[in-house]
C-alpha cells in the first residue's frame, strides 16, 4: 500500500461559493508535501476535510486505503494545529502531562499509566529535544519550545502521517528553521510521512519533496527541486511576492540536532 | 474544644462537608479551565427551584435538588446542539429558567426560615436519608472523576486533539456536566445553593498559584477545599454563623494569603537577584 492519501475530485464550500475546486492528489508513504497558497485560499479547510472535521460535497478522500468517513485507525494520524499558540497559556499542566495525554488509546479507557508510558514520553520528548523540560510547566516554556512539545505529543502516539497547519506561525527565525530541520529529520530517519500548510515557501522549497498550491482555479502541483521563481509565486498567490532564499547547511550535513 | 464532635447532628456535619470538600474541586477545576465557570450557576439556581420544590409539595429538598439540577444538565447539553458555537447559552438559557422556577415555587413554600437555609446553608438540618443521599453520589462522583481522569484533563486542554485521539467528546462532556449537577445539588444543604458555585473556583484558584502540574493542583485543592469547610464549619458552630457563607469568606481569606505569600516570595527573590549583581 503505496498511497498513503488519495484525494479524489474534492469539491467543497462553506456557503454558496465553492473554495476547494476538483482538487485531486495522492501523497506516497515518506512524502514531506507542502500545501502553499494565499490566505483564505482553502489550505486549513482542506486539512480540516482530511481529518474528517468537514464532510466534502463531493468527491472522496481515502487514507490507508480507506475512506476516511469509516476509517477507524486516526491514532496513525497527527495533527498540530494552527491554533497551538492560542491555548490557555496558565493551563496548569507539566509538558510530560501534555504529552502523556496523547497516549490514551494506548493506555485505554478507564486505565492509569504504567511505567512504559512514562518511558514513552520520554522517548518522544527525546526527539523533539525536550527531556530536560519534561517537569516545567507547558505556559512557561517559549512558543518553539511549546511547539516542540506538540510536536512529541503527536510523536508519542506512533502516528504514520503528520498533519501540521502553519506551525511557524508565532516562532522566531532560528526556532522556525530548527522545527523544519527536526521535521526533515523525523521525515527521514522514522520514516514519517509529513503534509505541512505553511507561507514559509522559501523553507518549504527546500524541505519537502512535493508542493502543491492552492489557487483561485484550483490547485496544481510544483516540483520543489525546481526551485521557485517569485513571479510564479506572484501569480496564483494573486500579488507580488519576493521570494527570500533559505538555506539549512547543517541539515544537509546530517547535524540536525544541533541546528 | 472538640466538643462540637460529641454532637450526631455536628458528626454529620463534618461528615457531609468532608465529602463535599473532596468533589467540589475536582469539579470545579475543570469548570474553571474550561473557562465555564456559569455553569456552575446555572445548575444552582436549578437545584434551588428543586428545593422549593421539594419544600412545597413535601418531599425531600435534597432528592428535590438532585432531580432538578440534573435535568437542567440535559437541559444544557440539548440547547446546545442547537447553537453548537455557543456554550453561554444553552447556560443562560437554563439559568433563567431555573431562576424562574425558584422564585415562582417558592412561593408555595410555608416556612420561608426553612428556604433560607438552602441559600447558605445550615448544620444543624441534616437528615440520616440526606446523608445517605451525599455518601451515594460522592461516591459515585469521586469514583467517576477518578476513572475519567485522563479523558477529563485532555478534552479539557485540547479538545481537537483529544478527539483525534480517540477521545470520546461528548459522552465525556455529557457525564461531566451530569458530575457538576450531582455535586452541586447534594450541597445544597450544608454549603447553601447560593454559594457552592464559589467554593468551585476558589481552592482551585488558590492552588493554581502553588501547584506545579495538573496532578498538584487537583490534589492541593482537595486539600484547601477541607481545609477552609472544617475550620469554617467549626467557626459558623461557635459563632452561630451560616456554614456556607462562613465557608466561603474563609475560602477567600486563604486565596489572598496565598497571593500575599506568593508576592513576598517574589519580591524576597528579586531582591537576592539584585543583591547577587552588586556583589
Ligand atoms: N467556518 C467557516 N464558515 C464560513 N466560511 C469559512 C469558514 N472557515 C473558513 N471560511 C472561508 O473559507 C475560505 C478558506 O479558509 P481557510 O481557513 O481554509 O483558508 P487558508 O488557506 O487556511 O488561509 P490562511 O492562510 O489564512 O490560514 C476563506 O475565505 C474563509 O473566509
Ligand atoms: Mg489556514
Amino acid at each position: 500500500m503505496k498511497n498513503l492519501v488519495e484525494v479524489n475530485n474534492l469539491n467543497f464550500g462553506y456557503k454558496e461559493t465553492l473554495i476547494l475546486k476538483d482538487i485531486s492528489f495522492t501523497i506516497h508513504r515518506g512524502d514531506f508535501l507542502g500545501i502553499i497558497g494565499a490566505n483564505g485560499s482553502g489550505k486549513s479547510t482542506l486539512i480540516k476535510m482530511m481529518l474528517k472535521v468537514l464532510v466534502p460535497w463531493s468527491g472522496e478522500i481515502k487514507m490507508f486505503g480507506e475512506n476516511i468517513q469509516t476509517l477507524k485507525s486516526w491514532n496513525k494520524v497527527g495533527y498540530i494545529s494552527q491554533k497551538v499558540n492560542s491555548f490557555n497559556g496558565s493551563f496548569p499542566a507539566t509538558v510530560e502531562e501534555v504529552v502523556l495525554a496523547n497516549l490514551y488509546s494506548k493506555i485505554g479507557r478507564f486505565k492509569l499509566p504504567h511505567k512504559k508510558h512514562k518511558e514513552k514520553v520520554y522517548e518522544a520528548l527525546e526527539k523533539v529535544g525536550m527531556q530536560e523540560h519534561s517537569k516545567s510547566l507547558i505556559g512557561s516554556l517559549s512558543g518553539g519550545q511549546q511547539q516542540r512539545v506538540f510536536l512529541a505529543r503527536v510523536l508519542v502516539g506512533d502516528p504514520e502521517i503528520l498533519i501540521l497547519d502553519e506551525p511557524t506561525v508565532g516562532i522566531d527565525l532560528k526556532a522556525e528553521e530548527a522545527l523544519y530541520c527536526l521535521l526533515a529529520r523525523i521525515n527521514k530517519e522514522l520514516g514519517l510521512t509529513v503534509i505541512m500548510v505553511t507561507h514559509d515557501i522559501g523553507a518549504i522549497t527546500v524541505h519537502a519533496n512535493r508542493l502543491i498550491c492552492l489557487g483561485e482555479n484550483g490547485m496544481f502541483e510544483h516540483n520543489p527541486k525546481e526551485g521557485m521563481k517569485s513571479e510564479f509565486v506572484s501569480e496564483f498567490y494573486g500579488y507580488d511576492v519576493n521570494l527570500h532564499t533559505h538555506k539549512c547547511d547543517k541539515c544537509d550535513q546530517g547535524e540536525v540536532k544541533s541546528c | 474544644m472538640l466538643e462540637i464532635f460529641q454532637y450526631g447532628f455536628m458528626q454529620k456535619a463534618f461528615l457531609v462537608g468532608l465529602l463535599i470538600a473532596i468533589i467540589t474541586p475536582c469539579i470545579g477545576m475543570i469548570v474553571v479551565l474550561k473557562r465555564l465557570s456559569m455553569i456552575g450557576d446555572s445548575l444552582s439556581h436549578n437545584s434551588l427551584a428543586g428545593v422549593a420544590a421539594g419544600l412545597a409539595f413535601g418531599f425531600n429538598p435534597i432528592l428535590g435538588a438532585v432531580i432538578f439540577s440534573v435535568t437542567a444538565a440535559f437541559g444544557i447539553e440539548r440547547i446546545r446542539k442547537a447553537f453548537p458555537q455557543y456554550a453561554e447559552i444553552a447556560i443562560a438559557v437554563i439559568m433563567s429558567t431555573g431562576i424562574g422556577f425558584a422564585g415562582v415555587l417558592s412561593g408555595f413554600v410555608k416556612n420561608s426560615a426553612n428556604f433560607t437555609g438552602f441559600l447558605f446553608g445550615s448544620i444543624v438540618a441534616i437528615t440520616d436519608f440526606e446523608l445517605y443521599i451525599v455518601i451515594g453520589l460522592s461516591s459515585i462522583v469521586m469514583l467517576a472523576v477518578l476513572l475519567l481522569y485522563k479523558e477529563l484533563f485532555y478534552v479539557t486542554f485540547d479538545e481537537e486533539s483529544a478527539r483525534l485521539a480517540g477521545v470520546p467528546i461528548k459522552i465525556v462532556d455529557f457525564i461531566f456536566t451530569l458530575l457538576t449537577a450531582i455535586t452541586i445539588s447534594i450541597s445544597a444543604r450544608t454549603v447553601g445553593a447560593l454559594v457552592i458555585s464559589s467554593l468551585m473556583v476558589l481552592p482551585v484558584a488558590t492552588a493554581m498559584q502553588f501547584a506545579r502540574s495538573y496532578k498538584q493542583t487537583m490534589i492541593y485543592s482537595i486539600f484547601i477545599a477541607i481545609f477552609c469547610t472544617m475550620i469554617g464549619l467549626y467557626i459558623s458552630y461557635y459563632g452561630g454563623l451560616k456554614p456556607g457563607g462562613t465557608i466561603v469568606l474563609v475560602g477567600v481569606l486563604v486565596l489572598l494569603l496565598g497571593i500575599g505569600y506568593k508576592n513576598i516570595i517574589r519580591k524576597n527573590f528579586l531582591k537576592k537577584v539584585s543583591k547577587g549583581k552588586t556583589i
